[in-house]
């Protein structure tokens, strides 16, 4: 990477996050809404990233995590009267807790199970958050969830929450850029790309393997916690089945293993289907064959076509250089 | 005591079903790597092709024909054609995804194309009740499992019997071997897809008119195939008959027993726990790690 071409893509980042700052300014309420559920779901996409793009495991529960985060922040800022940082702490804890336990007889046996175990716990938990009507108040839901204060601002517009959100994300994904450039970054793709070689270089690969799944399901209940505010009501029925297959999605369409994905992918989830309302019923059918095609084509998504044409770029261009020192050592005398 | 014969009967009824389910979903593990997500989708959409044949004003009978016929063409031609073939060389994970997406994208398609309402949909096995041994029981619940019976018996002779049988189970157990000795195995991987078709079409036949045509039936359906295979082991037919047969009674069972909130429940704390202890499923035999 030359130097010119780190500038350009610093310069492209602040452009970007100046644009998310600034455009949303004069968005209405609606507007507002359907951004800071961006943000929320890029949360969650980018721990299933870290499952499924880094590590190479398919979850199908990071929307039962996602549930779990909502319930905990629901629960305890309306009945406990407790602030959201401390929702927060909880929903991280239960839902790393709760992920090692479900990925260590998974991840004993063969990478595919986990996908299983993942699925039965997904219903498992939806059963959970309908059943149990004395902590979840059931199929009622729970009504007037607080937003919170936020360094003494008070987030209780949708601007100042948007920017809430944006803030959580920002912070989010500093912490996974640090975390996929330290060692255990490196020891998670090292047992996606070669696990058997990457057992024979000392990494525990099953160890990797739980962490990655765990941290990714933490993420999946810090993304609940920014949800039940964001709503400001819950019920059990958007943590079903689907919204761990949306997110999965997400995650595929913009790119697993690529750092960029989820946003790219939680943007083509959560605004396309606003843009595309002319079709309809359709959308989703739509949707689900240009995945489809998308993976046949390219099954690291679309960042993963981009990838495939810069190296190929890069590849000929280096061609191209080698072909012109080797003319210039020819006709040298 | 006198409700646990009915029980036990109507639970051996859907699970000889879930067992077709299941035996279809490990036969495309076994012979193309496919964990097909879509299994339970391709469970509910047979019975719209076949109310759809209806509506046109045919008999119920050529209807049958028709939906069998049309669901080999498009889950089992189709599916293999379109989708396995062109995954199939990026791996198990990035296929089993794209049949997830497949899963969303009939769902979607029958609720736009015919009806997000649950459909009534007829019963091959006159309603009515039979005395055995001196009590009554739903001729239904019996004329399913003798109909399920007879498939999987079927399905077991024409493995174990026949030459296509053996073909088809050498392709299974290891593909390049079978290819030097002879065995046309593209021909028999495809046959396996429609072997799926046809028994997918048939447990969509005799489950819809217990819980009727409705575009979302499948998640059930397809958690339940995939519990009954794990749990009965991944890698044998027999095995992934004996755990639909299983996830029938104990899914009947603790409906009446444990409490009808948590009757979903007790197939997944199942699954678990035969993950935990017996991996390789109740009958499989353990698979060796992949390098």
């Amino acid at each position: 990477m030359t130097a010119t071409g780190k500038y350009l893509r610093i310069a492209f980042a602040i452009v970007v996050i100046a644009a998310l700052i600034i455009v949303p300014m004069n968005f209405n309420r609606y507007g507002l809404y359907i951004l800071s559920q961006w943000a929320v779901m890029t949360i969650a996409a980018m721990g299933l990233n870290l499952t499924l793009g880094y590590a190479g495991q398919v979850s199908l529960a990071q929307g039962a995590f996602v549930g779990i985060g909502a319930y905990a922040a629901a629960i305890m800022t309306t009945q406990g009267g407790m602030p959201l940082i401390a929702a927060l702490g909880v929903a991280i804890v239960l839902c790393f807790a709760i992920g090692w336990i479900l990925g260590y007889p998974a991840l004993r046996v063969q990478h595919h199970y986990l996908a299983f175990v993942t699925l039965a716990f997904s219903t498992l938990a939806f059963l959970v958050f309908r059943n149990e009507d004395w902590l979840t108040k059931g199929i009622y839901g729970i009504s007037n969830i607080p937003r919170p204060n936020v360094l003494g601002f008070a987030t209780n517009r949708p601007l100042p929450f948007y920017y809430f959100c944006l803030g959580s994300l920002g912070i989010v994904s500093l912490a996974m850029w640090w975390l996929i450039r330290s060692p255990w970054g490196r020891a998670f793709v090292a047992l996606r790309e070669n696990p058997v070689r990457a057992l024979s270089l000392g990494i525990d690969t099953r160890r990797y393997t739980l962490m990655a799944f765990a941290m990714g399901s933490a993420l999946g209940g810090v993304a609940g916690t920014l949800y039940a505010p964001l709503t400001q009501y819950i019920d059990p029925v958007p943590f079903n089945l689907s919204l761990s297959l949306d997110l999965l999605m997400m995650v595929i369409v913009g790119g697993s293993g690529f750092f960029f994905g989820p946003f790219l992918g939680a943007a083509i989830a959560v605004l396309l289907p606003e843009w595309l309302r002319f079709t309809q019923g359709y959308y989703l059918m739509i949707y689900a064959v240009a995945v489809i095609m998308l993976l046949i084509y390219s099954p690291t998504g679309i960042l993963g076509i981009l990838d495939r044409y810069l190296t190929e770029r890069r590849t000929k261009a280096a061609s191209a250089l080698r072909a012109v020192a080797k003319s210039r050592l020819e006709t040298a005398p | 005591m006198s409700n646990l014969l009915d029980l036990l009967v109507a639970g051996l009824a859907t699970g000889a079903i879930y067992a077709i389910v299941a035996v279809g979903f490990t036969l495309l593990w076994q012979t193309s790597q496919t964990i097909n997500f879509a299994q339970g989708e391709f469970v509910m959409l047979p019975a719209f092709l076949m109310l759809a044949v209806m509506h046109a004003g045919a008999p119920f009978w050529l209807a049958i024909i028709a939906g069998i016929l049309l669901s080999m063409l498009l889950l089992g031609l189709g599916f293999k054609l379109l989708l396995v073939d062109p995954m199939l060389r990026h791996g198990v994970l990035p296929l089993a995804i794209a049949t997830m997406a497949l899963a969303i994208g009939i769902k979607e398609a029958v609720k736009q194309f015919f009806s997000a309402e649950a459909s009534p949909f007829p019963s091959i096995v006159p309603a009515g009740d039979v005395s055995v041994f001196g009590r009554l029981v739903s001729l239904q619940s019996l004329g399913v499992l003798a109909l399920a019976i007879a498939a999987v018996i079927g399905l077991t002779l024409l493995l174990n019997r026949t030459s296509i049988g053996h073909q088809m189970q050498a392709t299974a157990q290891n593909p390049t071997v079978a290819r030097i000795i002879g065995v046309p195995v593209e021909r028999m991987i495809l046959l396996t897809f429609l072997i799926n078709a046809f028994l997918v079409a048939l447990a969509s036949l005799l489950i819809t008119p217990i819980y009727l045509a409705k575009f979302s039936s499948g998640e059930v359906l397809g958690q339940a195939a995939f519990i009954a295979a794990i749990v009965g082991g991944f890698n044998q037919v027999r095995g992934a008959i004996a755990g639909g047969l299983l996830i029938g009674v104990v899914d009947n069972l603790s409906a009446a027993y444990v409490s009808t909130q948590y009757r979903a429940a007790v197939p997944l704390v199942l699954l678990i726990v035969i993950i935990l202890f017996r991996p390789q499923g109740l009958l499989g035999r353990p698979e060796e790690r992949t390098v």
